[in-house]
């Protein structure tokens, strides 16, 4: 099955190869070209790999998937595509669909000198010299096989690329949709996020799905913070049940830089977020946060890597899920504070609710540490809810649902409350309280 | 900083305190490992036929295995054929009483400072003592012998009670559980047996001191007990070996059995050669250490002070299948120069009720990396487990590493699991406080590491506990950083 699928896709490479005419020359190509034997070489990842211990992708593989090359007509209105865009957002909006940048629904409002957000194609084209430098120079595609297949199929995604001292005011919406309506299909996005010195901006990535065929999403986002540069990124995971999420996060930080990252996933078949971090110059700072809701038979892996490269630097995570059904959590995280990263913070949660008989959590946060003068400290949990909260709850004359409801939504709010774009951290308040059963 | 590194260096770079080689004749096998050794082990040891099957099979299967890649430790390759798969003392006849001993190996039990005969008197304690693979004498075994308890060598058992070995050995790690586990089945020298009858308090500590002492002899011990319904037995280990530049494989299995009710209580205190300051030498210690709670209420718990050897690679487990078991593991593990440990613990919750507490304290010095690796399973059908774990590790330079890799695998919502690690420094200001207080450095230092170990250190009889503390200090003078 995995091999069948394997070479499917390397035969969707020389399809997209064939139509690239002089292109094909390029550097940018070539390193399409080594991506491709990378990926050909190392194949699917399979559940022997210590990396991928709990992840089986076999549900994925099993499927015959085409890759989505050139963005054909699609039946999409400006009706159904509001739809997606959640009340109050006031900003700028990208429209991905399969991957690919929409030029008909994206809507940049966002007038400032200095300030480039808009699609991988078009920046290949004005900003070349960028690209050229920081493309596929963070996400290590010579190790990880998806990684590699991400960058051979590298067509279009997000180019985001701010000048010195940028701010930009109005929050950015990526609004991702899955079009499987007609056939089984892969989308690629590759998204590179460029941060000068001193810039800063918000943004969050919002995933959808319409339609009912398996769809396989297999992005990779590289992100470069200068120094003094700032990131709020959310990540929203709405998917349909047939869906197949892979996303790779690789974000590079210099000096006094700051990311946060929130990652909520309550929709999907199969995730799997890796979100890795290097601080790489001294005094920046990395939040990741996350929240899973799940049920059915969803399955979730959030995967981080936080690299203390340097000393004086400062990581916290907090990770807290849900699960229900036949559902299944998964959470690994690493600390890797290196040889002279003296002065580290780091630490790291990972706090679990089972829900039902057949729920599941599998965990692995790890600490590799190899400075002394540092801080760091993991911790993991799996449970229930308090049984004396929902005796109090209870005696006070509120339902047993209602208390449960309560209980859960309290739990979910320490992450929600990361979320630093006012409309939205309303909206998924309210979003909760309704996947939750209220 | 640079002060306190030069103690270090000058502390970190004493002798090993027990480092000698003893002469005394002893009969070997030749170089190397095939069936012929496996057949030469068994027939030496006058073995019946089931053993020798047993060992053959073990010793097949293992020509099909791989030697395991993903450990945090590094060595050179093994050559299994450069290696003596069987070292006796010549002569090694039974002995009634301690004055038959050959006055060599008395002197050095004496050097060592075991001397049998104050045990015998003061603490109380059998000694099955093994130097280089084959008891030499046992003592206290017809006090013992009164209750009902069995504590003798494991050849002694396999020419005794064949029976009961060929129903446990191999229960709880099976021939083909790992690399290491079966070739210690194949060419298990000897070990120690201990068989508690129903409802018998073990009135004593059994003990066993094990010698590493022919050089390039690899150690295959094999320990084997067995608790029957209502027992309760405390077992200790412990260990010293002589100083040599070759390394040494130590490749245990150790199995335990707890019946209904019973419980045992397994300490080791370990203090193999952890080679010379560049890391030369040294003891490999790839041990495969696991006890089945079998029966209801049954109860066992590890304890282990780990400072020795040049790699430690051992994970102590508890199978829960009773319901209402309890599984225990308390660790302190020490690593120096450029030692390295890689341990921690499996608890695999499979009975109801079933309760496994977790305590490793990790000490990094020099440039020594320390990993700490567990897993806590808990299966379908165990309700209302519980675990609890808490994992710390203490860095001492700038130049050690401390790891965590703990692995969960939850699988019923009943089950309570809590993980906490921490990682972190002698405090500056702690220091300060107790140097300030007119206490040495050094003195703060073996303070500090010893409160911070203690809730460890407690769980050792009183016997080790003593012992264990100097160790803690002696393998750290100095080095703080």
């Amino acid at each position: 099955m995995e091999e069948e699928l394997k070479y499917k896709l390397i035969s969707d490479f020389k399809l997209l190869e064939s139509s690239l005419n002089g292109e094909a020359k390029s550097p940018f190509h070539k390193i399409r070209q080594d991506a491709i034997s990378v990926f050909e070489e190392l194949g699917f990842p399979v559940k022997k790999l210590e990396e991928w211990k709990y992840t089986n992708l076999s549900n994925i593989t099993k499927n015959r998937f085409r890759q989505f090359l050139i963005p054909e007509k699609i039946n999409l209105t400006f009706e159904e595509v509001a739809g997606f865009i959640y009340p109050e957002f006031e900003g700028n909006i990208i429209v991905l669909i399969n991957g690919h940048y929409s030029v008909k629904f994206s809507k940049i409002v966002t007038q400032k000198d200095g300030v480039f957000i808009g699609s991988f194609s078009e920046a290949r084209e004005k900003h070349n010299d960028l690209i050229q430098n920081y493309f596929a120079k963070y996400a290590d595609y010579y190790r990880n096989s998806l990684t590699a297949l991400n960058t051979a199929f590298a067509i279009d995604g997000v180019f985001i690329h701010l000048e010195k001292n940028v701010t930009v005011d109005e929050p950015l919406l990526i609004l991702n949709i899955a079009d499987s309506r007609e056939e089984n299909l892969i989308a690629q996005p590759r998204n590179l996020f460029i941060l000068e010195e001193g810039s800063s901006i918000l943004m969050a990535d919002d995933y959808y799905t319409i339609g009912d065929h398996p769809f396989f999403t297999n992005s990779v986002t590289e992100i470069i913070l200068k120094q003094n540069a700032s990131l709020e990124h959310y990540k929203i995971q709405n998917d349909g049940s047939n869906a197949y999420h892979i996303g790779t996060i690789q974000v590079e930080q210099e000096r006094d830089s700051r990311f946060s990252n929130t990652t909520i996933s309550w929709g999907g078949g199969l995730i799997r977020n890796n979100l890795n971090a290097t601080l790489n110059g001294e005094n920046s700072e990395s939040h990741f946060f996350g929240l899973y809701l799940l049920k059915d038979k969803q399955f979730v892996d959030n995967h981080t890597l936080v690299d203390h490269a340097v000393p004086n630097c400062n990581s916290n995570e907090l990770y807290k899920g849900l699960i229900d059904d036949k559902a299944t959590g998964v959470f690994n995280g690493k600390i890797m504070v290196r040889k002279d990263a003296q002065k580290t913070n780091a630490y790291q949660s990972n706090k679990n609710i089972l829900l039902s008989e057949n729920a599941k959590i599998n965990a692995k946060p790890q600490l590799e540490i190899f400075a002394d003068d540092v801080k760091c400290s993991h911790g993991a949990t799996s449970g229930q809810l308090d049984e004396n909260s929902m005796f109090y709850l209870q005696s006070r004359g509120i339902s047993k649902v209602e208390a449960k409801i309560l209980l859960m939504n309290a739990f979910s709010s320490e992450v929600i409350d990361s979320v630093k774009i006012d409309s939205l951290r309303q909206h998924l308040h309210n979003l909760i309280l309704k996947k939750l059963g209220k | 900083m640079s002060d306190q590194n030069q103690i270090l260096e000058e502390l970190t770079g004493s002798e090993y305190k027990y480092g000698f080689s003893t002469d005394f004749e002893e009969v070997r096998a030749p170089k190397g490992l095939n069936e012929d050794i496996v057949k030469f082990i068994s027939a030496k040891k006058n073995e019946p036929e089931f053993m020798l099957e047993w060992r053959l099979k073990a010793y097949r299967h293992w020509l099909t295995m791989k030697e395991p890649n993903w450990q945090n430790v590094q060595y050179p390759p093994i050559d299994y054929n450069d290696l003596y798969y069987y070292a006796a003392p010549k002569n090694a006849k039974k002995l009634k009483s301690l004055d038959e001993l050959d006055p060599q190996i008395k002197k050095t039990y004496d050097r060592l400072g075991i001397p049998l005969e104050e045990q015998l008197i003061l603490a109380g304690v059998a000694v099955d003592a093994v130097i280089d693979s084959v008891s030499v004498v046992t003592t206290y075994k017809e006090k013992l012998a009164e209750l009902g308890i069995i504590f003798c060598s494991i050849s002694e058992a396999i020419q005794e009670n064949p029976e009961l070995v060929k129903k446990y050995l191999g229960s709880v790690v099976p021939i083909t559980d790992n690399y290491f586990a079966s070739l210690n089945s194949a060419v298990f020298s000897d070990g120690s047996f201990v068989y508690i009858p129903k409802g018998v308090r073990c009135p004593m500590e059994l003990s066993t001191y094990f010698r590493i002492n022919a050089e390039n002899t690899g150690q295959f011990e094999r320990t084997l007990i067995i608790a029957e319904e209502g027992s309760y037995v405390s077992y200790l280990e412990g260990c010293t070996a002589p100083m040599r530049d070759e390394n040494q494989l130590h490749a245990a299995v150790v199995e335990l059995i707890a019946h209904e009710n019973a419980e045992i209580k397994y300490s080791t205190v370990q203090n193999w050669y952890p080679g010379d300051k560049d890391g030369k030498g040294g003891i490999y210690n790839f041990v495969t250490k696991r006890g089945i709670c079998a029966g209801n209420n049954s109860k066992i718990s590890w304890t282990q002070v780990e400072t020795g050897s040049s790699i430690t690679w051992k994970y102590p487990s508890v199978i829960l299948k009773g319901d209402n078991s309890i599984g225990e593991f308390y660790s302190v593990a020490v690593t120096n120069n450029k030692q390295q440990a890689d341990t921690g613990t499996k608890m695999y919750h499979i009975g109801k009720n079933t309760k496994s507490r977790i305590v490793s304290k990790g000490i990094s010095a020099g440039e020594s990396n320390n990993s700490y690796r567990g897993l806590v399973q808990v299966s379908k059908r165990a309700e209302n487990a519980r675990n609890f774990s808490q994992c710390d590790s203490l860095l001492m330079t700038d130049r050690c590493g401390a790891h965590t890799f703990p692995y969960f695998e939850i699988d019923n919502p009943s089950a309570i699991v809590e993980h906490e690690a921490t990682t972190s420094k002698i405090g500056e200001d702690i220091m300060f406080y107790c140097q300030q207080r007119g206490i040495s450095q050094e003195d703060a230092v073996a303070l500090i590491v010893n409160g911070y170990a203690k809730e460890v250190l407690n769980q050792l009889p009183m016997e080790f506990a003593v012992e264990a503390q100097k160790l803690l200090a002696i393998s750290l003078e100095g080095s703080v950083g």
